[in-house]
């Protein structure tokens, strides 16, 4: 009886505990978005009023939604644009996406921005009721209409550089991926890095491990799953390891700095970033996705009424995708690079997508 | 005397004014507790309050809340059904994905026409939720494995395998979002124009939700089944002693509440995205724990906690173009739940000592002791 008693308290602290969890998911950065909104309000802003609405994570998640958010900070002291940024939660339905965006349609904003491929069906509708706004998604060629511009990257040819020049540096011959959820969007780096890897030495090992399966998207902030199944690929004998894993990424650089071996970077140029500048040692390059250029261009096409809808595609050849060389730890290897990036852009080399 | 969980999970009722006092000590509680962290933060709580009330009076809103609140109150149903009979379903999650994704793969292969389709899309639901939570049930009865541990394990497989048989039995590419194909327009839940004043359908599924909420207080209170699950949940050995089979209980409780959560994604799935992708709502699971507790476990309880919790929910948005960040939502869901745990609990302490005094009041003045017995 006793017993039984205790198991039901502690079931009923568990059940307490893992209600905190999911309140704490997501923690805050109100700062940043306070902050900037009051600068927003400044009477300088006669241009347009852009209407972001972001994936989950947001403003200052370090990786995706962040390089939006600065392609709209460029905007705003650039273009004298004024901003307004709404960010999803976990666990909503299409029903809510749409509201996000019918709501800033509806308040005035326009151009509307959808960062995220789950912005996708929801976008669709909404662009219908609201012909004379201008929307953009980034990531995603499925929503199609007059007003929509979808703004999409070449991943797997980035990936493609940083894979040739992990195989480069490899001394054991040994590497690894680290995908943040396993949805197609990461398979592309996971194909390209893969490709790249084996154009330089085809009998490469390539360890992969995704974090998390859709629909538990917790894999893209969560440093702890990084970092174990980094942990594991260092172990297993990899000495170099690319991740695409959103915040998790963070885990993976920990890994990498504990076993004294090397990490790829993404999105972000992140060796040179302040969050990561503990890590900067161990990032031996990024593959730069340049949501930011593509936000900033989209906006600075409206400013100048040359928005044109449909797909606008960021490859390498665009200069949407690229490798970073902060640090210096690949400048040795910099030229075979340049000529793998060469023969893509002249489509010498085909990079496959899946 | 009763426990703790007891008075938490609402086995113990309140009488006269104390029921209505609970549960307004929580909202001033919970009014007070968010004005500070609104405070805090640096916002205008009067500001914040005045749009969330604007907000929660227009129509559209008031659809929006509706349909997210009908998702809400069918887990929270699924999550009392446990409660009440102290298992802890925490499965309920896990359950209600693979119940969706199976059932969306095949309304999406549309193997019978229109109505039936529906049907076939339900029934697949119930089932697949009915069997995944038995396999918990089973392990209790059967290895003592505690339910708490067996679902939480079998949510991460609920994921796995879901995840898997999208990508490789079900699934179709569109842009970057992997779902199943979509389910036939012939087999899609009519929406119902019940709020005036806007063009937005409320879930035909809401129909169902009330139907459940009517069928859990039945069950629970006027069968027998119903009267040996409380009786079981208020003390097994009690209910062992009297007859009451608990192991065939506890199987067939959990078989219940895998099925109600079966019912989860319905409104979804049949009446607004008619696919399973990488874009369902997921964690419905555990909203739906926090709704218990919330409404007690009473029907009425959980379907006023589903709405409350869909309007902070959906209100998110709107506090967001005031600049006040959506993680102040998720502080304020979370201190209602508080506020009503702590609101009841000194509720109940109030009328333990209220009643010790009145005892005690009646033993010293020994004078008159049958007249007050009997005004009792």
């Amino acid at each position: 009886m006793l017993r039984n008693r205790v198991s039901r308290l502690a079931a009923a602290t568990m059940g307490g505990a893992l209600l905190m969890a999911a309140a704490a998911c997501g923690g805050g950065d109100d700062t940043t978005t306070g902050a900037t909104a009051g600068a927003s309000s400044a009477p300088a802003a006669a241009g347009a009023k852009v209407g972001m609405a972001y994936d989950i994570g947001g403003r200052g998640d370090g990786s995706f939604n962040d390089a939006a958010a600065r392609g709209l900070d460029q905007a705003e002291s650039e273009l004298k644009i004024e901003k307004k940024e709404l960010e999803a939660t976990a666990g909503e339905t299409d029903a809510q996406k749409e509201e996000r965006l019918r709501l800033l349609a509806n308040g005035g904003y326009n151009p509307v921005i959808a960062v995220g491929f789950v912005y996708s069906g929801p976008l669709v509708k909404v662009a219908k009721e609201f012909p004379d706004v201008k929307f953009a998604i980034v990531d995603d060629d499925a929503a199609k209409a007059d007003n929509i511009t979808n703004l999409m990257f070449a991943e797997e040819q980035g990936s493609f550089l940083v894979g040739a020049a992990a195989a480069l540096k490899s001394e054991k011959g040994n590497i690894g991926f680290v995908g943040g959820v396993d949805v197609p969007l990461i398979h592309k780096f996971e194909a390209g890095f893969e490709a790249g890897a084996k154009a330089v030495k085809p009998d490469i090992k390539i360890q992969t491990k995704y974090l998390t399966q859709p629909p538990d998207f917790g894999g893209f902030g969560d440093p702890a799953k990084g970092k174990t199944a980094a942990t594991g690929m260092y172990d297993a004998g990899a000495d170099v390891v690319y991740q695409a894993a959103g915040g998790s990424g963070g885990g993976v650089f920990e890994a990498a700095k504990a076993a004294k071996a090397m990490a790829i970077g993404v999105d972000s140029d992140q060796a040179a970033l302040p969050a990561y500048a503990d890590f900067k040692d161990v990032i031996m390059t990024s593959m730069i996705k340049k949501v930011d250029v593509a936000v900033f261009d989209f906006l600075k096409n409206f400013t100048s009424g040359t928005v044109k809808a449909g797909p606008a595609i960021y490859d390498l050849k665009a200069g949407g995708v690229d490798y970073s060389t902060t640090g210096g730890k690949i400048d040795d290897i910099k030229p075979k690079i340049d000529e793998y990036k060469q023969k893509i852009i002249s489509g010498e080399i085909s990079v496959p997508s899946s | 005397m009763n426990g703790f969980l007891d008075r938490v999970l609402g086995r113990v009722r309140l009488g006269g004014w104390l029921a209505v006092a609970a549960p307004v000590v929580a909202i001033v509680f919970a009014v007070l507790i968010t004005s500070v962290v609104l405070l805090v933060a640096g916002k205008e709580p009067v500001e914040a309050f005045t749009t969330l009330a604007d907000y929660g009076t227009q129509p559209r809103s008031m659809v929006m809340i509706l349909n997210t609140g009908v998702m809400y109150y069918i887990s929270a149903l699924a999550v009392a059904v446990g409660f009440r009979m102290n298992l802890f379903n925490i499965g309920v999650d896990g359950q209600y994905r693979l119940a969706a994704v199976i059932a969306a793969g095949l309304g999406g292969a549309a193997v019978v026409p229109g109505v039936l389709n529906i049907v076939l899309v339900v029934v697949a639901a119930v089932v697949v939720g009915a069997l995944w939570a038995a396999i918990a049930g089973l392990l209790r009865v059967y290895r003592g494995v505690s339910e708490v541990i067996s679902t939480i394990m079998l949510n991460a497989i609920a994921t796995g395998l879901g995840s898997w048989l999208v990508s490789e039995h079900f699934g179709v590419l569109t842009g970057n979002d992997l779902g199943t194909r979509p389910i036939p327009d012939d087999a899609h839940v009519p929406g119902i124009p019940l709020v005036a004043g806007t063009p937005v359908l409320v879930n035909g599924f809401i129909v169902v939700a009330i139907l459940l909420g009517a069928a859990y207080w039945v069950v629970l209170n006027r069968t027998r089944f119903g009267f040996e699950l409380r009786a079981t949940g208020k003390s097994e050995s009690a209910a062992v002693a009297s007859g009451v089979g608990v192991k065939k209980m506890i199987v067939v409780t959990m078989v219940m509440s895998g099925a109600i959560a079966g019912l989860i994604g319905m409104p979804e799935l049949l009446g607004a995205s008619y696919k399973y992708s990488n874009n369902f709502p997921a964690g419905l699971g555990f909203t739906g724990i926090a709704i218990a507790l919330l409404g007690r476990n009473s029907p009425v309880g959980m379907a006023v906690g589903a709405l409350l919790w869909s309007f902070l929910d959906n209100s998110s948005n709107q506090l967001q173009l005031l600049d006040i960040s959506k993680e102040i939502v998720q502080i304020m869901q979370g201190v209602v739940v508080l506020s009503v745990i702590i609101a009841y609990e000194l509720v109940h302490r109030y009328r333990l000592v209220a009643e010790q005094r009145r005892v005690s009041r009646q033993l010293a003045a020994p004078a008159e002791p049958p007249k007050a017995e009997a005004a009792v």
